[in-house]
Order: C-alpha cells, then sequence, then structure tokens
C-alpha cells in the first residue's frame, strides 16, 4: 500500500496540468444545457483539442490509436481536467468509453480503421441502444428484431433511454438474431447508422426538464451485415468483454464534482449562519468522510486494475455507496438553500454578497436521483454483492448483466 | 375514545375525492404546468362550495362548523390530486379576509425571513400571480400586503412546475389582522393542513409504486414479486400510515380540549408528513426505474411538491428542534 505518485506519474501529471493551463482559457463559451447541437460542436472540439496534444483516448489501447496508458494515469487524467473544470467526454460518453473501446477489442481491421480515429477526433458521435421499453433491468429479454437478408438485416423495434441519439452519427444496438426466446445467447452488437432510412427518434424529457434522452424507432431498417461487431448471436459477450476496459475511474470526475459540491454546501452554511449549528457541522463532516473514503475506494480500485487488468468488484461497492453519499449530499445542500431552493435559479442574496448557487444544487439534485437508476439500478447491483460476491441464494430468478452504461 | 372515523368523515373525505376526480383530473392538473397563473378560478369556486375553505369556520360566522380534523380529511384528498394554488392560507384566511371563505378571494401566505443582519436568502413568495391577498406571518401576528406591490421577481425553473415562485426583496408593513395568538394559530392549524396534503400524496405516491410493481414485467414476472421492491413499497405504506396517524390526532388535539399538547402533536405531524411525503416520492421514482426519471411519469411532480410544502409552516429542522425542546420542558428533574 502506497499513496505516494512515482516521478513518471507525477511528470505525467505537471504536463498536463501545464497543457490545461495554456488550453483551457481559449475554449469558447459554454452552450446553453438545452443547445444540443451547439454542445456537440463545443465537445467535439474539445476532443479535437486533446487528439492534437496527444491526450485522446488516455484510456484507449495503443492498437486502438489510444494512448496506451496505465490506470493510474488514467486517474491522474480524469483528476486533473475535474480540477481544472474542464470538459470531459460530453455528448460522446457512449463512444469514447464504450463503442470506442468495443469495437477495438473485437472489430474487424477494417472496423478498426473506420470507426476509431473519428472517435478519437472528435468527428463522429455515438449514442447506446441496449434498453428497451420492455427489456430494462431484463436486458437479456430484448426484442428488437434482426433478420438477415443477403448482405443486410433488417430490423424492426425499439429503443428507449437512448442518450444523446439526436446528435448522434452512430449507434452501438443490440439486436435479438436468435430465436425468440434465446435470451443471451441470441443478441448481436450491430453498429447503426443514424442517418439510415427507417429510424425514428422521439426525444424524452427527463424529471429536470432536458431532453437528453430520447425513444428509437426502428422500422425496417437496414444495416450491413459488415457492421456487425463480433459472431453472430455472440453480442452479449461483446457487450461484457467491454465491460473489462473499466478501470476503477468510471465516477472520478463525478466523486470530484461532489467535493466541490460538498465545500460550496459549507461555504452556503456560513453565508446563511446556519454553520453555527452543530447538527448541520456534523452532517458535513459525515459527508466528507464518505468522499474521502469513496476517493480511497477509487484508488483501491484503479491499484487492482493495474495489477490484474480486470476491474474488481469495487466498481459495484463503488456504485452503490456513492449513490447513498450523492443522495445525501443532494438533500443536505437543498435543506440549507432552504426557500431559495424553490427554484433552480440563482437568486440573489439578500446580503449584497452576490448570487445564492440555487441552480445548480437545484440541478445536481435533480441529475443525482438518476443514479440509482441508470447503468444498472441500485437493487440490482445489490443482488450482484449478495449473489456474485457473497455467494448468497439467488433470487428465483437470475440477476441481471451487464447493465447499459450511462 | 374511539380514533376510528366516523361515517360523516367518511363521507366528507370520499366526496371531496370525487369532486377532485371530476374537476381536478391529472391531465387537467397538469396543463398548468410552468405557466406563471395555476389557480383554475371556477375550480377554486367549486372548491368553496364544498366547504374546502368555510369548513371549520362556525355556522354563526357563515361557515360549516365543523373542526380541523374533518378539514384534514378534506385536504388529504386535495394533497392526493396534486391541487395546484394556496389552499391552506386561504382556509386559514377565511373569516379575516373578506372573500377567502366564498373562494371568491386568493389568499396566500408567506412568513417573514429570519431576522438578523445580512441573512442571504431573499423573502420567496409561491403563486403570487394568482394572489388577491398576501398574509406576512411574523412572530408578533399576521398583516396584509397588496400582492402587486412588492416589485417581485419571477424566478425561472420553480421546484414544482405547479408552484410559480417569485423573489421580493422586503416585505411592507401591511394591514394588521391579528396579533400573536392569531399567528400561533396559523402555524399550528397550517402545519397540521400542510402535512394532510403531505399524507395524500404519500398515500397516492404508494398506490402509484404498488400499481407499477404488481403491472411491470422483468425476468418474467411483476418487478413487485422482488422483495428489493416489494419493500421499497411496504416501506412508503407504513411509512403514509404512521404519518397519517399522526396528522389526524394532531388535528384531533386541536379541536378537543384537554387531549394532549397540540402544538407539539402539530410540528410532530407535519414533521412525519414531510419526511413520508419526500422518501415515497422518491421510492416512487425508484420504483419506475428509468420511466420514473421521466417528465411524463407524475412521480416527479409528488416528489417536487413534497420538497415545496416541506419549506412552509416549519421545517424539518425547526420543528423536531422544537420537539426536542418540548421534551426537555416536561423532563422530571435535572434541567
Ligand atoms: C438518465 C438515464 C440515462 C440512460 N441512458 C441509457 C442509454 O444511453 N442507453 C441505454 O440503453 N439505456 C440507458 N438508460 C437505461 C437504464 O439502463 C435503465 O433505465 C435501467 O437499466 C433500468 O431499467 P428500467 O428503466 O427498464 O427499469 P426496470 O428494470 O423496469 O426496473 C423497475 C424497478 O424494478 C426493480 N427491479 C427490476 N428487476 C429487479 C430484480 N431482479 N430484483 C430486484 N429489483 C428489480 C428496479 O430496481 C427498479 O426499481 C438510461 C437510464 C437513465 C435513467
Amino acid at each position: 500500500m502506497d499513496l505516494r505518485y512515482t516521478d513518471a506519474e507525477q511528470a505525467f501529471r505537471s504536463e498536463l496540468r501545464g497543457w490545461l493551463a495554456a488550453t483551457l482559457p481559449g475554449l469558447p463559451p459554454k452552450p446553453p444545457a438545452e443547445d444540443w447541437p451547439g454542445r456537440r460542436a463545443y465537445d467535439t472540439h474539445w476532443q479535437r483539442l486533446l487528439f492534437d496534444a496527444g491526450y485522446a483516448g488516455v484510456d484507449w489501447p495503443v492498437e486502438g490509436g489510444g494512448r496506451g496508458s496505465t490506470p493510474v494515469e488514467e486517474l491522474i487524467f480524469k483528476e486533473e481536467l475535474e480540477r481544472a473544470h474542464a470538459p470531459y467526454v460530453g455528448v460522446n460518453f457512449v463512444g469514447l468509453l464504450h463503442a470506442g473501446p468495443t469495437v477495438i477489442a473485437e472489430g474487424t481491421a477494417e472496423q478498426r480503421r473506420r470507426y476509431l480515429p473519428s472517435i478519437l477526433k472528435g468527428d463522429e458521435v455515438w449514442c447506446q441502444g441496449f434498453s428497451e421499453p420492455d427489456a430494462g433491468s431484463d436486458l437479456a429479454s430484448l426484442r428488437t428484431r434482426a433478420v438477415r437478408d443477403g448482405d443486410h438485416y433488417v430490423i424492426n423495434g425499439s429503443k428507449i433511454w437512448t442518450s444523446h441519439a439526436e446528435v448522434a452519427d452512430y449507434c452501438e444496438l443490440l439486436v435479438r438474431t436468435g430465436a425468440d426466446d434465446s435470451r443471451h445467447r441470441g443478441i448481436s452488437w450491430l453498429i447503426l447508422p443514424m442517418d439510415t432510412p427507417g429510424v425514428e427518434i422521439r426525444p424524452l424529457t427527463t424529471i429536470a426538464g432536458s431532453t437528453e434522452f430520447a425513444e428509437l424507432f426502428l422500422d425496417e431498417v437496414c444495416v450491413p451485415v459488415a457492421n456487425r461487431v463480433g459472431d453472430e448471436n455472440d453480442g452479449w459477450r461483446v457487450t461484457m468483454v467491454t465491460l473489462s476496459f473499466e478501470r476503477g475511474t468510471a465516477f472520478v470526475g463525478d466523486l470530484l464534482e461532489a467535493v466541490e459540491l460538498l465545500s460550496a454546501t459549507v461555504a452556503l452554511a456560513q453565508r446563511t449562519g446556519a454553520w453555527s449549528d452543530s447538527a448541520v457541522r456534523s452532517q458535513a463532516g459525515h459527508l466528507r468522510a464518505e468522499l474521502d473514503a469513496l476517493w480511497a475506494l477509487t484508488k483501491r480500485n484503479v491499484s487492482q486494475a493495474a495489477r490484474t487488468g480486470v476491474p474488481g468488484i469495487g466498481g459495484t461497492f463503488f456504485k452503490l455507496a456513492y449513490s447513498e453519499t450523492r443522495h445525501k449530499l443532494g438533500e443536505f445542500s437543498l435543506s440549507l438553500l432552504g426557500r431559495a431552493g424553490l427554484a433552480a435559479a440563482d437568486l440573489d442574496g439578500a446580503d449584497g454578497h452576490g448570487p445564492l448557487p440555487a441552480a445548480a444544487m437545484v440541478e445536481d439534485w435533480l441529475r443525482g436521483i438518476s443514479l440509482t437508476i441508470a447503468a444498472g439500478t441500485s437493487q440490482i447491483q445489490r443482488n450482484i454483492v449478495g449473489e456474485r460476491i457473497l455467494g448468497l441464494p439467488k433470487e428465483p430468478v437470475p440477476s441481471a448483466a451487464p447493465s447499459p452504461v450511462a | 375514545m374511539d380514533f376510528e372515523l366516523t361515517e360523516l368523515q367518511t363521507d366528507l373525505a370520499e366526496g371531496m375525492r370525487r369532486l377532485c376526480q371530476g374537476e381536478f383530473p391529472l391531465e387537467r392538473v397538469r396543463a398548468a404546468e410552468g405557466a406563471d397563473r395555476v389557480v383554475d378560478r371556477a375550480g377554486w369556486r367549486r372548491l368553496a362550495e364544498a366547504g374546502v375553505f368555510n369548513l371549520a369556520l362556525p355556522e354563526a360566522s357563515g361557515g360549516v362548523g365543523l373542526g380541523l380534523g374533518e378539514t384534514a380529511l378534506v385536504f388529504e384528498e386535495l394533497g392526493r390530486a396534486l391541487v395546484p394554488g394556496p389552499l391552506v392560507a386561504s382556509h386559514l384566511a377565511a373569516g379575516l379576509v373578506g372573500g377567502a371563505a366564498d373562494g371568491s378571494v386568493v389568499v396566500g401566505v408567506v412568513e417573514d425571513r429570519p431576522t438578523g443582519e445580512g441573512h442571504p436568502v431573499p423573502v420567496v413568495i409561491e403563486h403570487l400571480d394568482d394572489l388577491d391577498v398576501l398574509v406576512v406571518l411574523t412572530e408578533h401576528g399576521i398583516t396584509s400586503v397588496e400582492p402587486r406591490s412588492l416589485g417581485p421577481t419571477r424566478l425561472r425553473r420553480p421546484m414544482d412546475p405547479l408552484t410559480p415562485v417569485w423573489a421580493v426583496p422586503d416585505l411592507p408593513e401591511g394591514r394588521p389582522l391579528g396579533g400573536p395568538e392569531e399567528a400561533a394559530r396559523w402555524r399550528r392549524d397550517g402545519a397540521v393542513l400542510t402535512a394532510a396534503l403531505q399524507i395524500g400524496m404519500a398515500a397516492w405516491t404508494t398506490e402509484l409504486a404498488v400499481g407499477y410493481a404488481k403491472q411491470r414485467r422483468q425476468f418474467g414476472r411483476p418487478i413487485g414479486g422482488f422483495q428489493a421492491v416489494k419493500h421499497l413499497c411496504a416501506d412508503m405504506a407504513v411509512r403514509t400510515e404512521v404519518a397519517r396517524c399522526a396528522v389526524h390526532a394532531a388535528a384531533v388535539t386541536v379541536d378537543q380540549a384537554g387531549v394532549g399538547d397540540a402544538v407539539v402533536a402539530a410540528a410532530g405531524a407535519k414533521l412525519l408528513a414531510d419526511e413520508a411525503a419526500v422518501a415515497n416520492g422518491r421510492s416512487c421514482i425508484q420504483v419506475h426505474g428509468g420511466m420514473g426519471f421521466t417528465w411524463e411519469v407524475p412521480a416527479h411532480l409528488a416528489y417536487k411538491r413534497a420538497r415545496v410544502l416541506a419549506t412552509q409552516f416549519g421545517t424539518d429542522d425547526r420543528l423536531a428542534e422544537e420537539l426536542g425542546r418540548s421534551l426537555a420542558e416536561q423532563a422530571p428533574g435535572v434541567r
């Protein structure tokens, strides 16, 4: 156990820090939250800057065109980006964190050549079409059907919760190619160009009022067989392989954001006078302990991935614990905002010290609600801990895996 | 002692449920989402005719002459239907502000913010554009203020899309309506009736969650068959029922002399009802999975409304502290 960074790791950090300090001031202003084309342009521009500086695909292996960094460097990379308030993967989180790595691991030479560089350069954006209206936690029951017709598949069905579908060029699509009841043995992984005729996108509004995800309707959609990644009916394993790219750093940015939110909340408490209440101080103290421990858990998970090459079970522990802490933090900041939290608007403080951070805190609280649902609900995660990790008897039906990202 | 509902009370609640189903179906209520004005004046008068505002007013003053117990049952139904608008304030104002009792005048309330130099949170007022009269509640009494004289700023993106809010720099003196006793009645009864709205919502979100858990299938069976989901639903039901008893007891303690300390009962009821409504809103979303995170499914509306109501007539911190103090006062011996 050693928490000190090596000279090489420190050099990586300071070089990156220098580059961020030189680059960030030149970024254009952030587009408004609901300006999706604007956000795509902003995020892909940032990706291009990373690419030109040799930082694209820090977490991608060299054979995929990535930088091939160690898990620790990956941790440092995400930490420095968050601390500098730099953008991260943005609307292309699926391409950079999920679809790209899948193509690296399972794609043909031609598929790698065609798709990977344009993800790294910020030219193309991907979304994920896994979940269906009737296949969420039970992903293996998905029913979107792909029927072989010569050198094409003809696809009919629908997908739901497809994040950033409206600005995506490609979709990693799971389809049923086996018998209706073949479950995970009859699924294939396809690359769907989003401009294919028969693809209809209907935006869904979140409880935060954002149209960040959508429903996809697929009506007689033709996709070349050449767009299949992995063998026919082997899509479930293809999807699982991607999970092994996760090296414990998935929530680094989120976690550091939570640390900042806690500081902002404490500052608010000092400003309102609530800080003189010992119950408030001890709640803040509790949250600090939890966030510090989660940072330590992250380092443990990253170290395990560095040694063994595969992510441990710590990721599941992390997600469960983190979503609880995040929920408490959200409740804490809302209770301190009091009636200033009745709107997600930065209303001016009556003390003449500028606006109160209500917009960020309320938005954060709303977004935080999805943490116990997206990418495998907390109930499913607990089943995984209980059954796969602790070896407890199974529920009458199998627990789900893999979970869609996001 | 018979703490069960009387037949009259049951009928009253059922009648109010039917009225809400007719006048305030969810689609109609939701049509006002995001609007500056959410009070439907015709519907408001229908509520008045049904006694929502004058139920507890003595018959001599043109009221129905029932108690807070009955009123709480009625407010539970209004909560369950998500009826928007300043229901509690308009009820409390009946008999004090002309037109409140018959629903022709809509009355809102705001607590003057904590005194003390440099407090940063400005006065935030719900439903300002719908109000004819604004009541300001302070330690010393209540006053009435002309809502449009305040120089309000409408706040974008209200927490609850059916509770528009405004910030105002300061509250004027206003016209006196009542002294400290009247202010204490507003706080106590306001807490009980707001708690009643909360348990109405807590019961409604429990039903929504249970209904979904029975119908939604994953892994070849209804999700309610998984203990994880079943227990979420069971906890919702238990929280609701415990809080409901606390609310009914508080209301009856106000009505019936000598059965207990009404101020303490009101604080406890509000505390538990806030917690139940907030926790159930969250669980309802969770049971709905990804659907629960959509605007379309109404779970979030109840969750958000519960958060708004939790800031009115005493926050949980203040109520819990009040209750703690009441224990110390009663404790024998050591001080
Ligand atoms: C913000 C957000 C973004 C998303 N982005 C994407 C995306 O880009 N692409 C994509 O494909 N998907 C995406 N998803 C979908 C997400 O992965 C699913 O919502 C999730 O897997 C849950 O599925 P469901 O919504 O169908 O809920 P359900 O599976 O219907 O779950 C409903 C409830 O039942 C419980 N439950 C279900 N099965 C069990 C069991 N066996 N034991 C105990 N409890 C159980 C759940 O925990 C939940 O409480 C996103 C979701 C959200 C909220």
